[in-house]
């Protein structure tokens, strides 16, 4: 199982240690409500865990996008800039935010699993 | 406050029936969304019928052959000359001229004054009128009375089969209807820029004609979330956010609320708390040092409150009191204070969103035409 959870609700498919997928959980595209914007890093940036490295926002709320994993940003989703919606309808997948290159893999120890995020997000 | 000190209202029930999301406002536990969310609930209500619980709310009722003299020593706004079976927007003043509430009120006959006001304000509101007016007219509080809103294009048609003779008011008028044996106090006006009604009812009775509603094909229930988007689009400021005790209503852009029988020159000029300075400023509005405007932005990212205004040169102008994103315009929209100098339509300011300007140009409100029913 390569998807892990942070406690900021995001997720990273890590499958591909040079371009590990991030983006945000259907837990969190939820307590958003549609999404009408998302603002992007560059790419070629890098971040530190924890760092805010992109923005999502409903009508109602913004929320900040923390970075679940150290690393360089090599590829944001140009098609969710274009079509924020896509973070609510296919959060998992085609809702994508961006790609990182791990700069410290060893991170990826202290997130959660599926069950243990699902509790964690059921107990918020 | 903690969930369990939260009032709730006579359709608390319902609205956890139909899945929505509960949030604290105003002291109440509210609606803010239902299942089909935000962006559905505003669209719904801009094409049909969209049913609001606005209980939390203050109802009262002012009565004696005073009572019209003795509100409009509260307010700047001509209470005395309203005709009976109308309703009209009203401002409670400090005596500063600031805002303490922003409310709707209506001559219903008999020496009888109906007062809708905010929930957020209901208890200083009443402690006001009281303190100042208390011996001159009686003060009767509903606090059990539900209220409901019906908004949309399709709002008539639906509320109309259900309560006939509600389709022969127009705007700003209302009257006493029955309906299952329930006595409902309905007007055509609302918070969204839409034609439709707002309706009084018996607590016991507000979740039968909330439910009678719902059972129409046109209506759906929004949430406070909806609400909010809607009214902003229409221009209608939030009290608390873009109007508060520090705002007098020229710096509000509310001069439209005080008739000319009020201002200088009027046959009942003045006469309310803060007088002197509202009507200096409305006599000079050059003497105004901020002043309310409508803005659009130029690129698509939202604008929220409190951000601050900037003009070119990096000068601070001003700061945003409500903004997002506009359903309707699929653009960022806000409410805000600027200098004078920087609220004629069509000049450019700068929203500072995350340390980044975002280009916004002053525009006139509402955004949207509105779509009320005159007649």
């Amino acid at each position: 199982m390569s998807i892990q959870f942070s406690k900021d609700h995001e997720w990273v498919n890590s499958a591909d240690a040079n371009a590990a997928v991030v983006g945000i959980t259907v837990h969190a595209q939820d307590a958003l409500g549609d999404v009408v914007f998302v603002d992007l890093p560059a790419v070629g940036a890098t971040f530190a865990q924890g760092d805010v490295a992109g923005v999502v926002e409903s009508v109602k709320a913004a929320a900040d996008v923390y970075m679940p994993v150290s690393g360089e940003v090599v590829e944001v989703n140009e098609a969710l800039r274009d079509d924020p919606s896509l973070a609510n309808s296919d959060p998992m997948n085609a809702g994508w935010f961006f790609k990182v290159k791990l700069s410290a893999p060893a991170e990826l120890d202290a997130l959660m699993d599926e069950a243990a995020y699902n509790a964690f997000a059921a107990s918020a | 406050m903690s969930d369990t000190e939260l009032l709730t209202t006579p359709l608390n029930a319902l609205h956890i029936e139909l899945g929505a999301r509960m949030v604290p406002f105003a002291g109440y536990s509210m609606p803010v969304q239902y299942k089909s969310g935000l962006m559905a609930e505003h669209q719904h209500t801009r094409q049909a019928a969209g049913l609001f619980d606005v209980s939390h709310m203050g109802q009262l009722k002012l009565i004696g052959a005073d009572a019209a003299a003795a509100l409009e020593s509260l307010m700047p706004v001509d209470v005395q000359g309203l005709a009976e079976g109308k309703q009209r927007y009203g401002l409670l003043l400090n005596d500063e001229g600031g805002v303490i509430d922003d409310l709707m009120f209506f001559n219903q006959g008999n020496d009888t004054w109906f007062l809708i006001v905010n929930g957020a304000c209901k208890l200083t509101d009443i402690a006001h009128i009281e303190t100042h007016i208390g011996n001159r007219c009686q003060i009767v509080t509903l606090p059990t009375q539900g209220l409901l809103a019906l908004q949309g294009p399709q709002a008539v048609t639906a509320l109309s089969r259900l309560v006939p003779g509600v389709e022969k008011l127009v705007f700003m008028s209302g009257g006493s209807f029955a309906w299952n044996g329930a006595e409902l106090f309905i007007t055509r006006s609302g918070y969204t820029g839409e034609d439709g009604f707002e309706i009084s009812v018996p607590g016991e009775h507000t979740e039968a004609l909330a439910r009678a509603l719902l059972a129409q094909p046109e209506v759906k229930p929004i949430g406070l979330g909806a609400r909010n988007s809607l009214r902003l689009e229409a221009g209608l400021c939030l009290y608390g956010n873009d109007i508060d005790s520090t705002t007098t209503p020229p710096e509000a852009a509310l001069n439209w609320a005080i008739q000319k029988v009020r201002r200088s020159g009027g046959e009942r000029a003045g006469g309310f708390p803060g007088a002197a300075k509202v009507l200096a400023q409305i006599d000079n509005p050059a003497s105004l040092s901020k002043k309310r405007v409508g803005l659009i932005a130029k690129e698509r990212v939202p604008v929220r409150e409190p951000a601050v205004l900037e003009n070119l040169d990096g000068q601070h102008v001003g700061h945003v009191t409500s903004g997002l994103l506009s359903p309707t315009l699929n653009q960022p929209i806000a409410l805000a204070y600027v200098q004078p100098e920087y609220a004629q339509p069509g000049t450019e300011v700068f929203a500072m969103v995350r340390g980044k300007p975002v280009a916004m140009v002053v525009s006139p409100t509402p955004f949207l035409p509105p779509r009320y029913h005159r007649g």
